[in-house]
């Protein structure tokens, strides 16, 4: 299972993707991350059921957050899948993943409260670890603690 | 037919919040709880009270300075968290590990199961109710560990030990008599411990076919440890990532059939077996002397201030006694790293904790929450 093989297989099967790579990451359009993840879900081939870890990053100088999604398999032992999802820093909105796989709803409401990332179609997007009063998100890496000396 | 079918008596939902501060909830954690009578019909878990935002910490400093705060996650269990960090790191900068420090790396991480898994057993009796004397029974021999621990790292619970590419200090002189022992006694306790409850009418009265956790709803909600196997899921990242020297030692995954409370104890205590096994093993094959750190690795230790990974990213994980631990790691080639992302098992262990708990009374939340297994600074973070 290598990158190019996953790459040819999901440009083959979904209509209209334009896949990058990156190392060993695929950076897929937002749009296409729901079909993108449904397909690697239930092709026999790959049958990532499994979804590990989900997280963010924001790339202040690049201007966008990024999402990183780590798909393994436990049926068949094998992975990982990373899919990498850019979205604007000022309108980060992206599909949530809940849909196919319910191990993201925890993880997907840490990146929000974090982060920011905005995860359309999760069932319960709230904050997690902050209080609900808090404002702004302290990942990233703009952000400016009430006690900071600003330089 | 009775007046009373006919005119039911109208009752009322109540909601009840258990915590943050009770013994049942092993930290300050909360559960909303809608009763209806004493069924549970609504929980939702309340959690942060302990946050830290451990990850900006983290990349406030070098990529050393954050080994003795991955401690402070599941304080219970430092020395995997040490272990998945290094893993992590060394996985973005490339590092070696020479042989010696791998097998005291995987010595060091199976004692910490042990130690986890029997003070699970011990506080999950605390939660049925037998008020202290099984966790006593379990810290006494938590205790010997412990004391390995202090002798090795110099500390008892924040061990600080791993270093990139090593450990910090070679084993002082009796430490492997002492494994040795603790190696041959630890079946007689388990055989006590299992005397006292396996088959105890009560434990099994309270804990089998409650909480069940069907195999789809495992792997869907990334479910991952004991609480997977005891579903019936065979998923260790020992077995299937073989990272570290994994691969030289025989072991079975022990599976439960029900995915209930019971499965879950059962399985630990089974993992506890094949541990021991894992440890005679390492006693059999470890090299008498050897480098305990690699070149790079020395180097990255001495002038950590210094030391830069090349710009990348990278994810390691290992099998660490509650499930999948993971750290995410991005370099942009300076000394700190640009992202640092944990993914702690326990706290995506209990997405599925309402699902659980649903129909039931508010006794068996109490064990379901145990046989879950969180520890509330691995939650937080």
């Amino acid at each position: 299972m290598n990158i190019e093989e996953i790459k040819s297989d999901l440009v083959k099967n979904i209509p209209g993707l334009e896949l990058q790579s990156e190392g060993e990451f695929l950076i897929v359009p937002k749009e296409k991350l729901l079909q993108v993840a449904r397909f690697l879900k239930e092709n026999e081939k790959y049958r990532m059921d499994y979804v590990s870890c989900i997280t963010g990053v924001d790339y202040l100088n690049k201007g966008y957050l990024e999402s990183v999604n780590h798909l393994y398999s436990m049926e068949k032992k094998q992975g990982p899948v990373v899919l990498k999802v850019r979205v604007p820093r000022d309108n980060p909105r992206m599909p949530s993943l809940v849909p196919l796989y319910r191990g993201a709803e925890y993880q997907e409401r840490e990146s929000y409260d974090l982060l920011g990332i905005v995860y359309e179609g999760h069932p319960d997007l709230r904050r997690i670890l902050m209080w609900d009063e808090f404002e702004g998100h302290p990942l990233r890496k703009d952000f400016v603690q009430e006690d900071q000396d600003i330089r | 037919m009775s007046e009373s079918a006919l005119h039911p008596v109208e009752t009322q939902l109540l909601e009840v919040s258990i915590g943050p501060q009770h013994p049942s909830t092993h930290g300050v954690f909360r559960m909303n709880v809608v009763l209806d009578g004493e069924t549970i019909v609504k929980l939702k878990p309340v959690m942060g009270y302990l946050h830290r935002n451990h990850e900006q910490l983290a990349e406030n400093m070098s990529y050393l300075g954050s080994m003795p705060y991955t401690d402070r996650l599941d304080y219970i269990c430092s020395m995997t968290n040490n272990f998945a960090y290094a893993l992590a790191v060394e996985k973005l900068s490339g590092i070696d590990v020479p042989e010696r420090a791998q097998y005291i790396r995987v010595l060091m991480a199976e004692l910490t199961r042990l130690v986890n898994h029997t003070l699970l057993v011990g506080f999950l009796l605390n939660d049925l109710g037998a008020f202290f004397t099984p966790v006593l029974y379990a810290f006494r021999e938590r205790e010997k560990i412990l004391d390995l621990f202090e002798a090795v790292a110099g500390s008892r619970m924040m061990c600080n030990y791993f270093r990139f590419g090593g450990v910090k200090a070679d084993l002082p002189a009796g430490a492997m008599d002492k494994v040795k022992e603790i190696v041959n006694n630890y079946p007689r306790f388990l055989d006590e411990f299992e005397r006292l409850l396996t088959g105890n009418e009560i434990l099994r009265s309270r804990c089998q076919n409650v909480g069940i956790l069907s195999k789809e709803l495992a792997v869907n909600a990334s479910i991952t440890g004991p609480m997977l196997r005891a579903a019936g899921v065979n998923y260790d990242i020992r077995k299937v990532e073989k990272y570290g020297i994994y691969d030289r030692f025989e072991f079975k995954v022990p599976l439960g059939k029900v995915g209930d409370v019971y499965d879950r104890y059962y399985v630990r205590i089974l993992e506890m077996r094949e541990t021991i096994k894992i440890l005679h093993q390492i006693l059999k094959q470890m090299p008498e002397k050897g480098e305990i750190i690699s070149a790079k690795g020395a180097a990255a230790a001495k002038s950590p201030r210094m030391w830069k990974p090349p710009a990348g990213d990278a994810y390691g994980r290992i099998e660490a006694p509650k499930g999948e631990l993971g750290f995410y790691l991005v370099s942009d080639g300076s000394p700190k790293p640009y992202r640092y992302h944990v993914r702690p098992p326990s706290f995506i262990n209990l997405t599925i904790l309402e699902d659980m708990c649903l129909g039931r009374k508010v006794a068996d939340a109490i064990i379901i929450l145990g046989s879950v297994d969180i520890v509330l600074g691995e939650v937080d973070r």
